[in-house]
C-alpha cells in the first residue's frame, strides 16, 4: 500500500483531481494525499523511545505492528501539544512504512484539481517550504498541501535510518 | 504464446536442491551398504528431473552437464556397472558441480565453467570405456548382453487396466518401430468371448521382435508409462556368441517391488528416520503475517478477559464460559501457528554425513557419524543460523577430538571413531549435542596455550574453568593450522553465534574418552523469555537468558565515587552500573537507589539499575526497524498483555557501550 504509482496518481489528478485529507495545526490548515492515509484514530498511550527528538512521542501498538508517533504540533511549533480524548492521530502509509501523526483536528476531505494547487512562495509557516507541494484555497482559507513522503523521509524527521533516507 | 518462465525458476531451484540432497543421501547409503533396491532409482529420478527441469527452463548448460551424470546413473541402475569407489567419487564430484551450477543460476552469475568441465571430464572418463565396447562389434565374451545383441525379443502382455488408464498399445508399437525394424505377432486368448468383452479391457498380448542398435534402457523407456499395468519381458535376440540372460520386469499397479519391501523391513536401525514429506510450499512472509495476527488475537483476548473481570460472574455466566473457550482456542491456535515455522532439525543434519565423510577422508580418520532426533523441530530462522556453528563444532570434533586409526588402536579403542549428533527437546528448549569418543581436551596444553596467548594471566583453578578457555577469543590449540579448523576463528565465534540466538553452549570432556558439547537453544526466535522491569512509567524487557541475579543494593554496594555513581560492588567484584532512567532519559519513578539487575552478554557483566521488577513472561518479538529506525540499546519491541508496547533491551550493546564491563 503505497498509494498507487505516481503515474496513476497523475492520471487521476489530471482528470478529476486528487482527494486530500485536511487537518489543523494551530491556526493553519494542511492537506495530505488521502491515498497515504490508512486510518484515523484517537491518541493512545505511547511508549517513549530513548534518544528520540521531542516531537517523536514514542511507539504504539497498531494491531500488532509497532508504529512510531510524531506530534506535528511539536515539530512545527504550532498549537498546544495537549493530549485528551479529542486528540487525533492520522495513521499514514509512507514509503511502505506506517507512521502515526498527531494533529489538532482533522477537518475534511477535499478534492483539488492540479490547477487549484499553486506553487509555493517563501512563507513563514512551521513547515519548511521544501516539503510543501503547493498551496490551495478552500472556503476562503489557505490550505498547505504537504509532500508527506518527502517530509517523513527527511533527515530532520529522524524516522528513517540515515542509510534509508540517503 | 510466450510464457515468462522466470517465475517458475524459484521452484525449480528449490526442487533441484532437494533433488541433490536426495542424491547425496542415496550415494552415502550406497557407500555404507545400507542402500536398498529403491535407492538407485531415487538417485536416478532426482538427476533425471533436474535435467528435465533445467531443459524446460532454459538452463541448457545444466541440462547438458546433467545428461552424462544421468547416463552413468542409468548404467548403475540397470546393473551394467558397479558403484565402486571410483564411480562414487565421480558422482560426488558431479553432485557438487551441479549444485554449484544451480547456485550460479540462482544468483544469476556465470556458470563455474572450470568445475563443470572437470566433472564432465571425470564422468566421460568413467563412461568412455563402455562406449568403446559398444562401438566395437567384435566383443569379448562375457560382455553384457546389451553390447552384443542385434535387437530385442519383447513379450508384452498388458493387464486389463492398460486401456482404462488411457494408454494405447498402437502408439507403443509406433514408438518401437522408430528404434528399428519391428515385427511380431499378436496373441489372442482362446477364451475370448466377444459379446462379453468390455471395450476398455485389453486382452491381447504381443510377441515382438525389434531389430535395433538401441540398448535395453531405450526400449524400456518406451514402456515407462505402462510399466505398472503390463508384464514386460525383454530378451536380446541371441547372438552367435552370447547366451544372454533375459531380464524380466513384472510390475503391477500399486505394488511395491518385493525386494524393496523386504529391505525396508530389515533396514539398518541406524539409517536416518524418514522425514515426513507431504507438504505445501508457503512463503515465510505469509506465515509471519499469520503469527502476527494470532499474536494480536491473543492480546485482544487478554483485553476482553480484563474488561470482563469487573462483571458479575453470576449474571454473565455465558459470557464467562465463552471467554474461557476463547482463551483455550486462541492458545491452541497460537501454538499451532508457531509450529508452522518449525522445521525438523534433520534438514540441517542431512548435510553432515557428507561433510564428515569428506573430512574423515582428508584427515585419514575413520569415523561413523550417528544422527539422532532428526525429527526434533526448530524455528526455521534458527535452523538457518545454527548450521554454521554446528558445522564448525563437527569439524572441530573431527580435527581435534578424534584420533587417527593408529592412535585409537594404540589406546585400545575401536579403529573407527564415533561422532554423535543429536537433538532433543528439554524443558522448553532444544538441546543439540555433539559427542565424540576421541581423546578429550588436553587441559595442560589448553592452559599453556592460554597463558602463552595472554588469554589468562594465571592458571584457572578448576577443570571446568579450563574447559571454558577454548571459548575465549583468539584461542586455538591446533598444532597444525589446517584449512578446516584452527584458523583462530574458532569456538569463540561459535559461542557468540549461539548466544546471539539466545542460546547457551556447554562442554564436558573426559580425557581419553571423549568430549561432549551441548548447545541449548530457545524453541523459536519469535518468542523470548523475558523479565519485565519498570523504569518510571515504562516497562522494559530483559532477555532472561542474560539475567544473572538481581538485588537491592545498600550503601555498602555503592562505593562513594564523586559525581556519577557508576560502579556497584557485587561479591568482592566491582561491576559497571547503568542507570536505565539516565541512559534512556526517562524520569525515575522512585527516590531510592532502585534494584540492581546483574546481566551478562558477550562474556561481559554489568549491572542495570531499575525501579522495580515486574515479572517474568514470554514475549513475542516485534521489529522496531520496520516503521522506525534502530535505537541504540534496544533490540526490539513487544506488546504487553494490556496492549502497550514494551521495548526489549539489547544487553550486548549496553555492555559494549560500557567500556568498563567486566569480563565474566
Amino acid at each position: 500500500m503505497d498509494g498507487g504509482t505516481p503515474t496513476a496518481d497523475m492520471a487521476e489528478a489530471s482528470t478529476a483531481g486528487a482527494e486530500y485529507l485536511t487537518f489543523c495545526l494551530g491556526n493553519e490548515n494542511y492537506g495530505v494525499d488521502i491515498l497515504r492515509v490508512q486510518e484515523i484514530r484517537g491518541y493512545d498511550a505511547v511508549t517513549r523511545l530513548p534518544a528520540a527528538p521531542a516531537f517523536i512521542k514514542g511507539v504504539i501498538n497498531l494491531r500488532g505492528t509497532i508504529v512510531p508517533v510524531v506530534d506535528m504540533r511539536i515539530k512545527f511549533g504550532l498549537g498546544e501539544p495537549v493530549y485528551d480524548t479529542f486528540t487525533v492521530m492520522v495513521i499514514l502509509n509512507v514509503a511502505s512504512r506506517v507512521i502515526g501523526m498527531v494533529v489538532d483536528r482533522v477537518s475534511d476531505v477535499v478534492r483539488l484539481s492540479p490547477e487549484e494547487i499553486r506553487t509555493t512562495p517563501e512563507f513563514g509557516s512551521g513547515l519548511d517550504v521544501r516539503y510543501v507541494a503547493g498551496l490551495a484555497e478552500r472556503d476562503g482559507q489557505m490550505l498547505i498541501v504537504v509532500d508527506i513522503e518527502k517530509l517523513f523521509k527527511s533527515q530532520e524527521m529522524a524516522l528513517f535510518d540515515s542509510a534509508v533516507a540517503q | 504464446m510466450s510464457i515468462d518462465l522466470s517465475r517458475f525458476h524459484a521452484g525449480f531451484f528449490e526442487e533441484s536442491l532437494e533433488g541433490l540432497a536426495v542424491m547425496e543421501a542415496g550415494l552415502l547409503a550406497l557407500e555404507d551398504g545400507s542402500a536398498d533396491g529403491e535407492t538407485l532409482h531415487a538417485i536416478f529420478r532426482a538427476a533425471h528431473s533436474i535435467k528435465g527441469g533445467a531443459g524446460s527452463f532454459g538452463f541448457t548448460r545444466i541440462s547438458q552437464a546433467t545428461h552424462h551424470l544421468e547416463t552413468l546413473l542409468d548404467e548403475l541402475r540397470s546393473g551394467h556397472r558397479e558403484a565402486d569407489a571410483s564411480v562414487l567419487r565421480v558422482l560426488y564430484q558431479s553432485l557438487d558441480g551441479v549444485r554449484a551450477m544451480i547456485a550460479a543460476a540462482q544468483a544469476g552469475e556465470p556458470m563455474p565453467e572450470a568445475q563443470i568441465q572437470a566433472f564432465e571430464a571425470a564422468l566421460k572418463a568413467v563412461l568412455d570405456p563402455s562406449a568403446t565396447v559398444k562401438a566395437d562389434s567384435a566383443v569379448a565374451p562375457g560382455a553384457r548382453a546389451e553390447s552384443t545383441s542385434t535387437g530385442w525379443n519383447i513379450s508384452f502382455a498388458p493387464s486389463s487396466a492398460l486401456l482404462s488408464t488411457g494408454n494405447e498399445p498402437l502408439l507403443l508399437m509406433q514408438a518401437l518401430s522408430e528404434l528399428g525394424t519391428l515385427s511380431g505377432e499378436v496373441h489372442i486368448p482362446d477364451d475370448l468371448h466377444l459379446p462379453d468383452l468390455a471395450p476398455d479391457d485389453c486382452r491381447l498380448s504381443w510377441r515382438l521382435r525389434l531389430e535395433t542398435a538401441a540398448n535395453e534402457a531405450a526400449v524400456r523407456d518406451i514402456f515407462a508409462w505402462v510399466e505398472d499395468c503390463c508384464v514386460l519381458t525383454l530378451s536380446p535376440i541371441p547372438d552367435r556368441v552370447e547366451t544372454p540372460q533375459p531380464v524380466t520386469l513384472t510390475a503391477k499397479t500399486q505394488q511395491v517391488p518385493p525386494t524393496a519391501a523386504a529391505d525396508a523391513d530389515h533396514a539398518d536401525p541406524q539409517s536416518p528416520a524418514r522425514l515426513p514429506t507431504a507438504s505445501i510450499r508457503v512463503g515465510v512472509d505469509k506465515v509471519d503475517v499469520l503469527i502476527n495476527l494470532v499474536g494480536e488475537l491473543v492480546i485482544t483476548q487478554a483485553m476482553l478477559q480484563q474488561a470482563s473481570s469487573e462483571l458479575d460472574p453470576a449474571m454473565f455466566e455465558r459470557l464467562y464460559a465463552g471467554l474461557a473457550q476463547l482463551e483455550r482456542n486462541t492458545r491452541a491456535l497460537q501454538a499451532s501457528v508457531l509450529a508452522v515455522r518449525m522445521l525438523p532439525v534433520g534438514t540441517v543434519f542431512s548435510r553432515f554425513p557428507r561433510l564428515v565423510r569428506d573430512l574423515a577422508d582428508k584427515f585419514g580418520k575413520k569415523v561413523r557419524l550417528v544422527l539422532d532426533g532428526e525429527g526434533t523441530e526448530l524455528d526455521k530462522g534458527m535452523i538457518e543460523r545454527i548450521t554454521d556453528p554446528l558445522t564448525h563444532l563437527l569439524r572441530n570434533a573431527l580435527d581435534h577430538g578424534l584420533e587417527t586409526p593408529a592412535e585409537r588402536l594404540a589406546a585400545g579403542k575401536p579403529e573407527e571413531g564415533r561422532l554423535k549428533l543429536s537433538a532433543r527437546h528439554a524443558s522448553g528448549a532444544i538441546v543439540l549435542e555433539i559427542e565424540d569418543d576421541g581423546r578429550g581436551l588436553n587441559r595442560d596444553r589448553i592452559v599453556a596455550r592460554a597463558l602463552e596467548r595472554g588469554v589468562i594471566s594465571q592458571p584457572p583453578a578448576t577443570p571446568a574453568e579450563i574447559d571454558q578457555l577454548i571459548f575465549e577469543p583468539g584461542f586455538s590449540t591446533a598444532e597444525t593450522v589446517t584449512d578446516v579448523s584452527g584458523r583462530g576463528v574458532g569456538m569463540d565465534v561459535v559461542r557468540k553465534n549461539v548466544l546471539a540466538l539466545g542460546g547457551r553452549i556447554d562442554l564436558s570432556t573426559t580425557p581419553g574418552q571423549g568430549t561432549r558439547i551441548t548447545v541449548r537453544l530457545p524453541l523459536t526466535l519469535a518468542i523470548l523469555d523475558g523479565m519485565s522491569i519498570a523504569v518510571g512509567d515504562e516497562v522494559f524487557i530483559v532477555p532472561i537468558a542474560s539475567v544473572l541475579e538481581s538485588f537491592l543494593p545498600g550503601p555498602e554496594h555503592l562505593p562513594p565515587l564523586g559525581g556519577n555513581q557508576c560502579l556497584v560492588k557485587v561479591r568482592e567484584r566491582y561491576l559497571p552500573l547503568i542507570r536505565l532512567s539516565e541512559r534512556f532519559g526517562l524520569p525515575s519513578g522512585v527516590d531510592g537507589p532502585g534494584i540492581a539487575v546483574v546481566v551478562e552478554a558477550d562474556g561481559r557483566r554489568l549491572a542495570l539499575m531499575v525501579d522495580a521488577l515486574v515479572g517474568q513472561q514470554q514475549v513475542v518479538i516485534k521489529s522496531l526497524e520496520q516503521n522506525y529506525q534502530t535505537v541504540p540499546g534496544i533490540a526490539g519491541a513487544t506488546i504487553l498483555g494490556d496492549g502497550r508496547v514494551a521495548l526489549i533491551l539489547d544487553v550486548a550493546q549496553l555492555a559494549s557501550e560500557s567500556a568498563l564491563a567486566v569480563a565474566a
